[in-house]
C-alpha cells in the first residue's frame, strides 16, 4: 500500500492527478485551500499503491511526497 | 518499512511557487528539468537562463543560480556563461516566442556554434503571458488573441517547426520534441530532458528539447481538453520524436 | 605587457590594455572604426585561455557579455554608433541588474550609417542612452592613445567596484590615429566579486539576478540605490582637466579629441594675451555638474566646442542654470571634418572679444 503527503495550499485543482490515478484514490476537496481553489484530497476509503503517478503529473509539486510499504 | 518512491527534486527551492495558471503543463517541464539536475548530480553548478515569458520567475521555483534575460537573448547570455565558466552547466528556459520568434537568431547562432549548453523550449502555440496573441509556433486555424477570425497563412503566415530547422544546425547534438499529456509521455519527457543535459556534460555541443506544453487559460480549455489537443491538432503539425541523437551515436 | 614606450594605434591600445586589464571574456561584431579591436583579441584572448566570441550581431554581443558579467568575470565588448544602438536594450538590463562590465564606444559619423569619419556624435547615447529606465552607462572620454589605456584602466576597476556597466568612449581619429604609448601594468586592485557573482549553489542559497520585480516598493528601493551608486561615482571616480583655468575670463569646454585640439588653441590664446583657459571633463556620466558650475562663477562666459551640433553643451547649460548668467557660446559641426587648431583660435578670438572685450564688431559663429 502507498501514502501520499499532498501540500493542498499548493494544488491550483487542474484535477490532472484525480484522472491520472489509477486506483482513483484521489478527488476534490469540498472546502477550498489558501488561494481558494477545492484542491485535490485522498479519499481514505479507496486504496493508494504508492505508485506516484499523482505527482508525476501534477504541475504544481503539490504532492511533495509518496511512500511505498509492501 | 515505508519507503519514500518520490520526493520533490532538490533542485526546486523548498520554498518554491509555481506561477503558472491551472493545469499548465510548464510546472511539469520545471520538475522534470529539476529532477535531471538532480539525477545528473550537477545542481551545485548550475545556471539557469530566465527568459522573458511565463518563465520569467524561475527563481521562484528553481533551486539554482539563475540570471534573467531579455525577451529572446537566453541563447546570447548562456554563450556569455558558459564561455567565461567552461565548468559549470549552463541551461536555458524559454518559450516558443523567446527561442523562435524574437529570439531566433541567437538561437540559431548559439546552436551553430555548438555551445555547450541545454535549451529546453515550451511551446504552447501561444503568447501566454501577454493574454495569448498569436505567436511563431500558432496553428493555422488557431483563435487567438490576434487572429481572432483563425490563423490564416495568407495574413500570417505558417506555425514554424523548430526542431525541424534545429536538426540541420550542424552544432547541435541532440533535438527532441516531447509532450506532457499523459504519464507515459512525462516520463519519455524526462528522459529526453536528461539526455539533453547529458549532450551538454559531454561536450557534444547543444542539446535542444522542445516541449509541446497545454496554456489552458489562453487556450480556453480544460487541463484535460488541453492535453486532448496537444495529442491531436498539435501532434499532427508538430511531431513528437528524436530528430538528433549524437548523445546515443556517441556511447 | 612591455611597459615601455611604443607606436600604437588606439584601437590596438585599448585592445591590449584589456588584456593587461584581466579581461576574460570578449564578445564583438565588426564595425569600423573599431574592428581591430576584435581582431586583436580574437587571436590573443585563446592563446591566453581567455573567450573570444565573433558574436552574430551586437544584439548578441551585448547579452553575451551580461551572461559573462554576471559570473563576475571581467568581461569586454566594443562596437560603434549605429551597432551601439542595437546594444541599448542590452544595456539597460545590465545597468538594471547592476551587472559589471565595459563598452569600448568609438564613434563615427551618424545619424544612421553616416561614415566612418571622426565624431563626438555619441555624446548624448552614451550618457543619456536610449535604453529603457533610470539608469546611467558610467562614461569616460580618451583624447590620446595613452588615455585609450589608461581609461580602459579606469573602466574595468569601476565597473567591478560599483557593480555597472561602464563605457570608454572614443572616436574615430583616437581608435584609427598612431602615436607612442606605454601599456603598463594595470594599476588597480582587484574587487572581490564573490559575494554575489553566479558560480553554481554550492554549500549556499541560490542567488538570482534579475531586472524584474514584482513589488513596488522594492523595485523603487533598487533603483534609488543605483542612483546613490552614480553619486559615489562622481564623487570618487571623477576625472577631469583643468589647463589655465585660474584668472581666465573666458573658459572653453570641451571632451575628448577636440579637447586636445582645443587646448593648443587655449596656448596660442595665452600667447597672445587672451585670458583663456580649457575644461575638460573625462569622466562624462555621471556629469562633473559643480565643478562646471564652480568654474562659471568666476569667468565671463563659456565657449563649448565639440564635433557635433551641440549635445554636451545640453550638460553644460543644466550645470550652470541657476548659478550664473554668464553667455554660453556654441562652436560645433555635424561629425566628419576634424577641427584645425587655428579654426578652433579664429572662434576663441571672435567670442573672446564679444564677451570679455564686449566688442561686438565681429558676428560669432
Amino acid at each position: 500500500m502507498g501514502r501520499i503527503v499532498l501540500n493542498r495550499d499548493k494544488c491550483k485543482a487542474c484535477y490532472l492527478c484525480i484522472d491520472a490515478c489509477p486506483k482513483k484514490v484521489l478527488e476534490a476537496d469540498s472546502a477550498v485551500n489558501e488561494m481558494g481553489y477545492y484542491p485535490a484530497k485522498v479519499n481514505s476509503e479507496k486504496e493508494c499503491i504508492g505508485c506516484a503517478i499523482c505527482a508525476k503529473v501534477c504541475p504544481d509539486i503539490a504532492i511533495e511526497k509518496v511512500y511505498y510499504e509492501k | 518499512m515505508e519507503q519514500l518512491v518520490y520526493k520533490k527534486p532538490e533542485s526546486i527551492r523548498d520554498d518554491f511557487k509555481i506561477t503558472f495558471c491551472p493545469g499548465c503543463d510548464h510546472g511539469v517541464a520545471v520538475r522534470l528539468v529539476a529532477e535531471v539536475l538532480d539525477e545528473l548530480g550537477v545542481r551545485e553548478k548550475t545556471i539557469g537562463i530566465a527568459s522573458v515569458g511565463c518563465s520569467v520567475f524561475s527563481y521562484d521555483f528553481f533551486n539554482v543560480d539563475i540570471v534573467e534575460s531579455a525577451h529572446g537573448r537566453s541563447l546570447a547570455v548562456a554563450t556569455g556563461i558558459k564561455r567565461s565558466k567552461p565548468d559549470k552547466v549552463v541551461f536555458t528556459y524559454q518559450g516558443d516566442g523567446d527561442l523562435a520568434s524574437i529570439g531566433l537568431a541567437e538561437t540559431i547562432h548559439a546552436m551553430t556554434r555548438g555551445e555547450n549548453v541545454t535549451a529546453i523550449c515550451i511551446n504552447n502555440t501561444t503568447y501566454g503571458m501577454t493574454g495569448g496573441q498569436a505567436g511563431p509556433t500558432t496553428l493555422i486555424g488557431q483563435i487567438t488573441t490576434t487572429t481572432t477570425k483563425g490563423r490564416k497563412p495568407e495574413l500570417s503566415g505558417y506555425p514554424l517547426k523548430i526542431c525541424e530547422i534545429l536538426k540541420e544546425v550542424d552544432g547541435t547534438a541532440y533535438v527532441a520534441r516531447v509532450t506532457l499529456d499523459s504519464y507515459q509521455s512525462i516520463l519519455n519527457a524526462k528522459k529526453c530532458i536528461k539526455k539533453a543535459f547529458e549532450a551538454q556534460l559531454k561536450g557534444l555541443g547543444t542539446g535542444f528539447v522542445e516541449i509541446l506544453a497545454t496554456c489552458p487559460t489562453n487556450w480556453k480549455m480544460t487541463p484535460q481538453e488541453s492535453h486532448a489537443r496537444v495529442r491531436g491538432e498539435m501532434s499532427e503539425v508538430f511531431k513528437p520524436g528524436v530528430y538528433k541523437d549524437k548523445v546515443s551515436e556517441a556511447v | 605587457m612591455k611597459n615601455e614606450k611604443e607606436l600604437l594605434k588606439g584601437n590596438y591600445a585599448i585592445a591590449q590594455a584589456a588584456i593587461e586589464a584581466g579581461c576574460q571574456s570578449y564578445f564583438g561584431y565588426p564595425i569600423t572604426p573599431q574592428s581591430e579591436i576584435g581582431e586583436y583579441l580574437s587571436t590573443k584572448m585563446p592563446e591566453m585561455g581567455r573567450a573570444f566570441v565573433a558574436a552574430e550581431s551586437e544584439v548578441a554581443a551585448i547579452n553575451m557579455l551580461l551572461g559573462a558579467g554576471s559570473t563576475g568575470v571581467k568581461a569586454m565588448t566594443s562596437s560603434s554608433s549605429c551597432a551601439v544602438s542595437l546594444m541599448q536594450e542590452g544595456l539597460s538590463f545590465i545597468a538594471g541588474d547592476e551587472i559589471p562590465c565595459v563598452l569600448v564606444s568609438v564613434m563615427r559619423a551618424g545619424p544612421g550609417l553616416g561614415y566612418i569619419y571622426p565624431s563626438q556624435g555619441d555624446y548624448l547615447q552614451a550618457t543619456k542612452g536610449g535604453g529603457n529606465g533610470d539608469y546611467k552607462i558610467v562614461t569616460y572620454a580618451p583624447n590620446s592613445v595613452q588615455e585609450c589605456i589608461d581609461l580602459t584602466y579606469k573602466c574595468f576597476y569601476v565597473s567591478q567596484k560599483y557593480r555597472t556597466p561602464v563605457c570608454l568612449l572614443a572616436d574615430g581619429m583616437l581608435g584609427q590615429m598612431m602615436e607612442p604609448a606605454v601599456v603598463g601594468e594595470y594599476p588597480y586592485e582587484e574587487i572581490d566579486q564573490s559575494s554575489w557573482a553566479l558560480d553554481g549553489a554550492k554549500d549556499r542559497e541560490p542567488r538570482h539576478i534579475a531586472s524584474i520585480e514584482r513589488d513596488q516598493e522594492t523595485l523603487k528601493t533598487r533603483v534609488v540605490k543605483i542612483f546613490e551608486k552614480y553619486n559615489r561615482i562622481l564623487e570618487n571616480e571623477n576625472i577631469f582637466e583643468k589647463y589655465e583655468i585660474d584668472g581666465a575670463k573666458l573658459v572653453i569646454t570641451a571632451f575628448g579629441s577636440i579637447a586636445r585640439i582645443a587646448k593648443a588653441a587655449v596656448k596660442m590664446a595665452r600667447k597672445n594675451g587672451l585670458k583663456v583657459g580649457l575644461f575638460r571633463p573625462i569622466l562624462l556620466n555621471p556629469f562633473p555638474e559643480k565643478i562646471v558650475a564652480e568654474i562659471a562663477q568666476k569667468v565671463d562666459g563659456i565657449l563649448d566646442i565639440e564635433l557635433n551640433c551641440g549635445q554636451m553643451l545640453q550638460d553644460i547649460k543644466a550645470s550652470i542654470a541657476g548659478v550664473a548668467s554668464i553667455p554660453i557660446e556654441f562652436y560645433g559641426r555635424p561629425a566628419g571634418v576634424m577641427m584645425t587648431v587655428e579654426e578652433i583660435y579664429k572662434q576663441i578670438e571672435n567670442v573672446y572679444k564679444k564677451i570679455v572685450e564686449k566688442n561686438y564688431g565681429t558676428a560669432c559663429i
